[in-house]
Order: structure tokens, then C-alpha cells, then sequence
């Protein structure tokens, strides 16, 4: 997500730049190896490696955001994905859509 | 309906919950060789290195088996009668099945000459293996590591990780060099060397020497001189399971073979994972993938064909990612060209793999690469026509999850593909420029 992080602040709409200060972590199934090295790494105790390995978003209520998960994960399984993600990546999907449909 | 699946390991237990989600009422049965629950293969590498213990690599806990209704049987599989439907067991129990799942998996292949069994010579594929290297390791001051993959280099760190001194064997002057170019190898080495790995190039073990109680005590060397040493790490390849079906009409070639929807020659019995091969319709040949997601990927297709969903599975885009010696690095579809190919033959392009795969098509278009390096970080970018076709990218990696999306999607770079081409320090921020184009104004949020 460092490139979108960046693009986002390029692009400087305010809105979105708010929207990076919330966020969630979410994976990448087809990454994981399910190593849990992730879970062993989570100060609150948070199975993560459950949500990594199905590609759920870790909607655990007692996630503390410290993004350790994200750092020791080997494989890049992790990623912090914020509001403004979702709504960049959602214009880009669209983006792409019309190119493949020759719009 | 009886449901057997022999081996507990990624396809195994994954084609389980498969089945399961499918029918609620059958019987499933996961046969395993090793008394554990299904634990994560690959992270055997991380207990060696000590970042894990080695209970947090178990992936399923045994109240997962219960909750899901997956009974879990300890024993070993060693005959199948598939007249009968039943599978013969060591300890001579056998299993009746309706359906029947092969994913036994794949082991590391021994070395090729004398040595291979004394005590010293060790492998990174089961935990009892690990745990065992583990303590070998506590003891060992010296050790040599042989093998070109990634599986041997994981060796190499956490051996080096762990105290002892290691020695890595190079057969050439360089670094996997089937898919690094020179910088990229010389990055890794660099590396390497800061975490205190002796390397030696144009070395080449021929015998492993033992002591008189069976210890290893040296290697010999093919200009025959003997290297000291008490350990050996073996990661040469890995040889899929396929004992259990040796004497059955089961077919089989390097592994088990089978179709797009993992069914072997005979009804109702299937194959899944390391150990086996899969028909390919793009290159119309059975292919060995021997990687975890993959194995994930059969599991799931072959569960949903068993209970009678039929889904032909289609290998994804190659992929891999990995940690090495504090370096990021992953590629994504296409690298390098087999060099020793004659012109006019079809270009067989090569992947990073654990050993054995065989997950590069043949692609017969010229292609061209770009090339970036910064202090550590380095993007190589192969390049078909207007189409980016494969890439690989070591330490920074913001940008390889939009690479992959250009690879995967086939998108069109046709605007930027000179640029690109000339690489150097503009890449990267063209390659952000480019993707910045192809999201839309913001309207409103």
C-alpha cells in the first residue's frame, strides 16, 4: 500500500487524506503460509493468521492498530488498508473495467 | 458417503474443510504420518531462525478437527486395494472409502552420493526434522549447506542465525543464477556475508565422510580435498510421496497423475498437493508445483470435486514472495530466459522455486527487461510487446502488489514502455506517474 499511500497524497484531497488515519489490516490469502508468526507477534493475542489464511480483513475488536503484523509477516501476506483505499482502489477498478470494455 | 484423505498437510486439510462445507453429514477422514495437526511447512524456516516457536507453526488446533467434523487418524498409508475401496494401513488396519484424496505431500531429496544416511546430514521439511536440526545445531560448530534454492539459503541463515559457523557450497561463481542477474545476486551475497556465511563458488561436494560411530566429520570435495564439518543441510529438490500407490494401477509419472479436476486414472480416487501432477491446459503437460498456495488451491478444487461440484483448476500467475537474509524478495510471472537455448526454439523461462516446480510456460515472444537499483532495493521489470510479462523485486516493495495487478491483468504500458525501458532512478516514478494515470479525477469522495 505505499504506493497508494503516496498517490493519495499526491492526488491532495483532503478528504482522503483523512480517511488514511482510519484503517484496518486486511491479507492477501494467496500469500499465506500460514506460519502464524503474525498471531505470535500481536501484543492483544489476536489469531490473525485465521483471518490471513481465509483473506478476512482482522475485524477483531480488541485490535490495537500497532501494525506488528504487517511488519513481521515474511511473505507481505499483510497490508494496512484504510477508507480512502477502498475508495481509490474502487475508482480504479471501475477505471480499469471501462478500459477493458474499450469505453 | 466415507471420505478418506491421506496426509494432513495443506492440501489435505484444506480439501477436508472443503468437503465438509459441502456436506454436512459424511464421514471424513484425514490419514497423517506425523502426530500433530496440520502445521505450516514453510514455517519451518521461521522456527530454525527462531522466530517462532515450534507449537505456533500448527496452523488447526485439534479442536478445529472436532469442530469441523474431521476425524483424524494416526497412521501410516501404505498399500491401496482400489477394487476393494480400502486403504491399507502399516500397522495392518485398513479403511474402506467412497472417495479417496492422496496428498501424502513430498520430502527433500537425499544427495546422490555416500554419506546420505550418516548422523549430521539434515533436511528442513517435517518439524520432527527441524526439531531434530535444531538440536543438532546446538552442538555443531561447523556446518555445510548444499542446495541452489531458496529452501537452502533458509538453511544457510538459520544455521548461521544459530551460532554455527556456515559454509554455503556454490556450484558455479553465483547465486541462483537462474534467475538473479549479477547486481541482484551480488545484493543477496553481500548479505549474506554480513550475516556471517562463508560462501564458496565452483564447490562441490561428492561424498559425505563419516566418523567410526556414523557422524559426519567432513565432506569431500570434487578436487577431492576433505572440509571439516559436522553438519550437512541438504536442500537439492524434493521428491513427491507417491509409495502408497506403487502397487496399484494408479498412474504415475514424477508424481501422481492427474486431470483439471485432480482425478487420478481410477474412479473416485484423486490427488492433490506436492504429490501431485497436474494436467495443464496451456501447456498441455502435467506439471509439478511444488509451492503452499498451490497445494491450498488443489485442495480446495479437488474437495469440490469430490462431493460432485465439478471445478477444473487452473494454476495461478507464478508467484512467490519470501524473506531472506533481511531481504524482501518476490517475483511474479516470467524472469529469465534459459540462456543455452537455441534462438529459434521456444523460450523456456524459469521461476524461483522450493526445488522442483515446473510453473513457467513457454513464451515464445522477444521480450525486453528494465532495471532499477537503489542502495538495496532493486525492480527488474521483463517486458513482451506493450505488456509487462514478469518481474522481480528485492528489499523495498511498494510497489510489487500494482506490478502484480499490470502482470495479472495484462494492462496495456504501452506509454510508458521506452521509458521504462531505459530503467535507472526514473523508474519507480514512472511507474508511480503510470498508475496514477490510470486512476480516474476524484468527482467527489
Amino acid at each position: 500500500m505505499g504506493l497508494l499511500n503516496a498517490l493519495i497524497r499526491r492526488k491532495k484531497e483532503p478528504e482522503l487524506e483523512k480517511m488514511v488515519q482510519l484503517g484496518r489490516v486486511v491479507a492477501d490469502a494467496s500469500r499465506c503460509v500460514q506460519c502464524g508468526i503474525c498471531g505470535y507477534n500481536c501484543p492483544v493475542g489476536i489469531p490473525v493468521r485465521d483471518y490471513a489464511r481465509q483473506g478476512l480483513p482482522v475485524s477483531d475488536a480488541s485490535c490495537i492498530s500497532c501494525g506488528n503484523c504487517v511488519n513481521v509477516c515474511p511473505r507481505g501476506t499483510l497490508r494496512w488498508e484504510t477508507q480512502a483505499h477502498v475508495i481509490v482502489m474502487d475508482r480504479f477498478a471501475a477505471q480499469m473495467g471501462a478500459i477493458a470494455r474499450g469505453d | 458417503m466415507r471420505y478418506v484423505i491421506i496426509g494432513n498437510g495443506a492440501a489435505g486439510a484444506t480439501a477436508a474443510q472443503t468437503i465438509r462445507q459441502n456436506d454436512a453429514t459424511g464421514e471424513i477422514i484425514i490419514l497423517t504420518a506425523e502426530p500433530y495437526p496440520m502445521y505450516s511447512r514453510p514455517g519451518l524456516a521461521y522456527v530454525l531462525i527462531n522466530e517462532v516457536p515450534p507449537e505456533q507453526i500448527m496452523a488447526r488446533t485439534l479442536d478445529w478437527y472436532e469442530e469441523w467434523g474431521i476425524n483424524l487418524v494416526l497412521g501410516k498409508a501404505e498399500g491401496i486395494d482400489v477394487q476393494r475401496q480400502t486403504v491399507w494401513l502399516a500397522d495392518g488396519r485398513s479403511l474402506t472409502y467412497d472417495r479417496l484424496l492422496i496428498a501424502t505431500g513430498a520430502r527433500a531429496t537425499p544427495p546422490p552420493y555416500p554419506g546420505a544416511v550418516l548422523d549430521g546430514v539434515v533436511y528442513l521439511d517435517t518439524l520432527e526434522g527441524t526439531e531434530h536440526l535444531v538440536q543438532k545445531a546446538r552442538r555443531a560448530r561447523r556446518a555445510v549447506v548444499i542446495g541452489g534454492g531458496i529452501t537452502a539459503l533458509e538453511l544457510t541463515e538459520g544455521l548461521a542465525h544459530r551460532g554455527v559457523e556456515t559454509h554455503y557450497f556454490l556450484r558455479r561463481d553465483r547465486l541462483w543464477s537462474q534467475v538473479f542477474n549479477n547486481e541482484e545476486a551480488a545484493l543477496l551475497e553481500k548479505k549474506m556475508k554480513a550475516h556471517h556465511v562463508h560462501i564458496h563458488y565452483h564447490t562441490e561436494a561428492e561424498e559425505i565422510l563419516g566418523d567410526r560411530k556414523g557422524r559426519v566429520r567432513a565432506v569431500r570435495l570434487t578436487d577431492g580435498s576433505e572440509f571439516k564439518c559436522d553438519l550437512v543441510g541438504v536442500a537439492i529438490g524434493v521428491q513427491p510421496l507417491i509409495d502408497v500407490v506403487a502397487n496399484s494401477p494408479i498412474a504415475t509419472d514424477r508424481a501422481i497423475l492427474v486431470n483439471e479436476r485432480l482425478e487420478t486414472n481410477v474412479p473416485h480416487v484423486y490427488a492433490a498437493g506436492d504429490c501431485a501432477q497436474v494436467y495443464d491446459r496451456w501447456t498441455q503437460k502435467h506439471l509439478l508445483d511444488i509451492l503452499w498456495p498451490s497445494a491450498v488451491a488443489e485442495g480446495n478444487a479437488a474437495g469440490l470435486n469430490i462431493v460432485g461440484q465439478p471445478y477444473a483448476y487452473e494454476k495461478g500467475s507464478p508467484f512467490n514472495a519470501c524473506l531472506l537474509f533481511g531481504l524482501h524478495i518476490t517475483t511474479m510471472g516470467q524472469i529469465n530466459p534459459r540462456r543455452d537455448e537455441a534462438a529459434d526454439e521456444p523460450q523456456i523461462l524459469q521461476h524461483i522455486s522450493r526445488g522442483s516446480s515446473e510453473v513457467w510456460y513457454t513464451y515464445p515472444r522477444p521480450y525486453r527487461s528494465a532495471w532499477s537499483a537503489e542502495n538495496d532495493n532493486t525492480i527488474r521489470l521483463v517486458i513482451s510487446g506493450d505488456y509487462l510479462v514478469g518481474a522481480l523485486v528485492i528489499g523495498e516493495q511498494s510497489l510489487t502488489d500494482s506490478l502484480r495487478y499490470l502482470i495479472e491483468h495484462e494492462v496495456n504500458i504501452s506509454s510508458m514502455v521506452e521509458e521504462l525501458s531505459a530503467g535507472g532512478p526514473r523508474l519507480r516514478r514512472r511507474l508511480m506517474q503510470f498508475w496514477q494515470s490510470i486512476l480516474p479525477e476524484p468527482t467527489h469522495v
